[in-house]
């Protein structure tokens, strides 16, 4: 097992390029990561950074390039390889078993783990482990009743107890509270000082990169276009290398509204998840025209819950919900009727049918009205189609015909299709979730536009986002949701940071 | 509390490296069977061209190719859609004469006697399409409900209650009305029947989440339970000392043949049928409908659809089409319901809309195949000593192959549109 202390290795990358077909992810790109540092790994979604990482883990081999381990070549082609090579990497996601404990997912872990396990014995070996650690989680807890935080920390710990000594952390803070992070953060920065490991950072946050990281690299577009030192860098030097030269569309002003009605009214509304434990309990949230109220929280505290009862794909088990006082249920009458309109994440999944064309994705909202359907059931493509260039002009979606299926376009222009659908009619409640997740700067940009003009014209806007920061530039007020239920309400102008993060970690 | 999403570490775990994370799902066939059985089209799910600003090919490379490659796909995903099928097919007669081998018997032989007793001479064509039509209507009957992603396989319990209830329902009109009052009355009751009867699989399926396959199949059991009951029993006519069966309808009742085919009007229907299903299906609400709810149920709940209904009524409208063929077999073959309707057109019928990939328009041929194939049945048995069950064996294996296709599509190296790695 390991033993900690001046043992953190190096890893450099040369020349790495990685070619998809007429696809090029990474080209020539060139790190060097020191022992015993924290280097943050910058760039957009889809700028190479998931690829250069996959690359020195062995999951792709690279078209291009060479890696040098503590400065030697070394030729990494499969996963067991890098482990070989003391190379791990944790996952944005948590891949630990949830039913079995801290200490079944350590052992079961292990490469060696024998077929009959001594688990006095282990058990042991694992607590002289812990004991050595600069952070600890109760072993004997079955893994699903860890919180966010602990089960972060055991992704950790596993990539310790493996022998691990340079290890990928893939957005790591993604799940956490914010003073989780920031426990978290100082804690790898401890360990990366003492020489017991290297880490490599992949993420988008600013702050994490001047207040952790000691160097920087930033990707874009599969090319390195920046780096160095993080003290001597701005994060405005950052963020330009991030995003070069691509136009930003300016945002749309907020205009000042008075004093307006309520139009969307949740009261009292539960809903349970797909085991069906209650998910989302007793939540009562107000909208007026004209106001964005951004609902923040760490993922899984019942959001995505709230959302599917208000677009119709979960049911209501008790509550109501009141659009400009007259209760809705989302079924499509009362959808157009009320105007109510959703932008969904993932809206491959929620919004979109992956295997039917462009022009009939687009016509989603529209197929049985006329002129599309005439008689009430007789659908003609010809106005479908003629509908479909048009919105597909007027919001810009990149796509070779209204023919093409939705599948084989990419993330940004499919959100911008389901945009063009939802958002070029009449709008009065507006209920987006994750709107700008795994979109570049450029889509984000745009489509928090779209938003707030929705609002400016006098929509009711109910915003879910895992990102705080989105909330916080778009939102008029803030609701914060944790285990279920809303623990915060504010203006915005009353809350901050603090306040938010400490009702997202559930306190009152 | 956050939920893992991915319960073991895997590489599929982690995020794609461009563009949407659906880019995994095709590759690792995360799409499940059900996916596949939806939704057959379009399946050739190359790399999204990647957008333009994330990457690094530029839209200058990118945009104008797009056009033609789009071309080029839609023209290999039709070679791929007809490929595929032809060689499943070949791949079970190579099975198939490797167990006539085994039993002793000329591949050979076999082959020419299916021929000749399928398409041979006119007598086997009529003989073939005679047998055509229920497998049309009960092709029918799977492939709607599959464009919605629900998988019925108790076609055969729609066309037995379908069947029985058209031969019930004419006894009180026998000698009173003219054929021409009966044919429709017994036409409406067998569809009826076979819609409620698969109507109620697809309402379980929605009001309690009852596995539609399963629950359709044991169905047909109950099916086959309440036909015995009543022709055995209340029902039986003494007409008939040797099988137990209702009153015959009579001859006069009987529904006539094509003029200079030979083959009865169930096959010109059921032609019709299928060509009406596809309009259906393409070019009215509830078709369009029905493909998002088979596409992504998600989203059809998202755009306010009523899926439970949806589900229902195209469950309902593929047990009306399955009771048809109780109908034509009862009006136009039996003249009474008996243990004959229970001739495997239910099951056979699974076979062809799969052959056919769920498109109504592709059925009608396919079923002509299967139907010539059942035709040479008695032929096979006659000179070659072989049991009536051999050509089930057959399609037992072509199924069997067709099935095992399905895990195919998209990875045939020279059907790739573009260098996918």
């Amino acid at each position: 097992m390991s033993e900690t202390g001046g043992r953190a290795i190096g890893v450099e990358t040369v020349g790495m390029t990685k070619i998809f077909g007429s696809l090029v992810a990474l080209e020539d790109v060139s790190i060097r990561v020191r022992p015993g540092t924290l280097h943050a790994l910058l760039g957009e979604n889809g700028a190479g950074k998931s690829t250069l990482v996959k690359c020195m883990m062995g999951f792709y081999q690279p078209t291009r390039g060479e890696m040098l381990v503590d400065g030697q070549e070394a030729a990494i082609r499969n996963p067991r390889e890098a482990s070989d090579a003391k190379l791990g990497m944790v996952y944005q996601h948590f891949t630990l078993v949830p039913s079995l404990t801290a200490a079944e997912n350590l052992v079961v872990s292990r490469p060696d783990c024998p077929a009959v396990i001594d688990w006095a014995h282990e058990i042991l070996a694992l607590e002289d482990f812990m004991a050595r650690m600069p952070f600890r989680v109760p072993l004997a807890t079955p893994v699903a009743n860890l919180s966010a935080g602990e089960k972060q920390k055991l992704e950790i710990l596993k990539q310790l107890y493996l022998d691990r000594r340079f290890v990928v952390l893939d957005e790591p803070t993604s799940v956490l509270t914010p003073d989780e992070a920031d426990e978290m953060l100082s804690l790898l920065k401890g360990m990366t000082q003492r020489g017991e490991l290297t880490i490599l950072m992949i993420t988008h946050k600013f702050r994490e990169v001047t207040a952790y990281a000691d160097e920087v690299s930033i990707l874009r577009r599969g090319r390195l276009v920046g780096g160095g030192l993080v003290g001597e860098m701005t994060t405005d030097e950052m963020a330009r290398a991030m995003i070069g030269d691509t136009a930003i569309r300016e945002r749309a002003a907020r205009l000042e509204h008075g004093q307006t009605s309520v139009v969307l009214d949740l009261s009292a509304v539960y809903a349970s998840d797909d085991d069906g434990l209650p998910a989302v309990t007793s939540v009562d949230l107000k909208v007026h025209a004209g106001e964005i109220v951004g609902i923040a929280g760490v993922s899984g505290n019942g959001q995505s819950e709230l959302i599917e009862v208000l677009s119709g794909q979960r049911d209501l088990d008790d509550g109501r919900i009141l659009v400009r006082g007259q209760g809705f249920e989302p079924v499509r009458d009362q959808m157009d009727r009320l105007k109510v309109f959703s932008l969904q994440e993932e809206p491959l999944r929620n919004s979109a049918v992956p295997r039917m064309t462009v022009a009939e994705n687009i016509a989603l909202r529209t197929f049985d009205k006329p002129p599309i359907t005439s008689l009430g059931w007789w659908l003609s493509p010809g106005p479908m189609r003629k509908k479909a260039r048009e919105l597909i002009d007027r919001y810009r979606v990149k796509t070779p015909s209204t023919e093409e299926p939705m599948e084989n376009l990419s993330g940004g222009n499919v959100q911008r299709a389901v945009l063009a659908r939802e958002l070029s009619g009449d709008v009065d409640v507006l209920i987006v979730a994750n709107p700008c997740f795994g979109l570049d700067f450029a889509s984000v940009s745009e489509i928090r536009t779209q938003i707030l003009e929705q609002r400016n014209r006098g929509a009711a806007v109910l915003l879910v986002s895992e990102d705080l920061d989105e909330i916080l530039e778009l939102a008029d007020r803030v609701a914060v949701m944790s285990g279920g239920r809303i623990t915060l309400q504010a203006p915005i102008g009353a809350t901050d940071r603090t306040a938010i993060g400490h009702a997202m970690a559930g306190g009152h | 509390m956050p939920v893992p999403r991915g319960a073991v570490a895997t590489p599929q775990v982690v995020e794609p490296p461009i563009g949407p994370r659906v880019r995994i799902e095709p590759r690792d066939g995360a799409a499940g069977p059900r996916d596949r059985i939806a939704e057959p089209h379009h399946r050739f799910a190359p790399p999204p061209p990647g957008d333009p600003p994330l990457t690094a090919v530029d839209a200058t490379t990118a945009l104008p190719t797009a056009d033609a490659s789009a071309r080029r796909r839609v023209i290999l995903a039709s070679v791929e859609a007809v490929l595929v099928p032809i060689a499943a097919v070949a791949v079970a007669v190579g099975l198939f004469s490797v167990f006539l081998v085994a039993l002793g018997k000329s591949p050979q032989t076999f082959f020419e006697l299916l021929w000749r007793g399928g398409f041979g001479t006119a007598f086997s064509w009529q003989n073939t399409l005679t047998r055509t039509a229920p497998l049309i209507f009960t092709a029918l009957a799977v492939a709607l409900p599959a464009r919605l992603g629900l998988m019925i396989i108790g076609g055969e319990g729609a066309l037995v209650i379908g069947g029985f209830a058209a031969a019930v329902v004419a006894l009180p009109f026998l000698g009173v009305a003219p054929a021409w009052v009966i044919l429709p009355v017994m036409f409406v009751a067998a569809a009826l029947a076979g819609a409620t009867w698969i109507g109620f699989v697809g309402a379980l399926r929605h009001a309690r989440a009852v596995n539609e396959t399963i629950s359709s199949l044991l169905m047909f059991y109950i099916a086959v339970a309440i036909l015995n009951f009543f022709v055995e029993g209340a029902l039986r006519s003494p007409a008939d000392p040797n099988k137990p069966s209702t009153t015959p309808i009579g001859s006069e009742n009987m529904i006539g043949v094509i003029p200079g085919l030979e083959v009865h009007w169930g096959l010109a229907f059921g032609v019709v049928l299928a060509i009406a299903a596809h309009v259906l299906m393409t070019r009215t609400t509830f078709g369009f409908a029905a493909r998002v709810t088979g596409g992504n149920v998600r989203a059809a709940r998202a755009q306010g659809l009523p899926v439970g209904r949806l589900m229902i009524a195209a469950c309902a409208l593929a047990g009306a089409a399955a009771g048809i063929a109780g109908f034509f077999e009862v009006a136009a073959i039996l003249g009474k319901a008996n243990a004959s309707l229970v001739a495997g057109y239910g099951f056979t019928g699974i076979l062809v809309s799969f052959l056919a990939r769920h498109n109504p328009i592709a059925i009608p041929p396919v079923a002509v195949l299967f139907g010539g194939l059942a035709a040479a049945g008695g032929l096979i048995q006659r000179r070659m000593g072989l049991p009536d069950a051999t050509v089930q064996v057959l399609q037992g294996l072509i199924f069997l192959t067709i099935l095992l296709s399905e895990t195919v599509y998209g990875r045939i190296p020279f059907l790739k549109p573009e260098g996918r790695r």
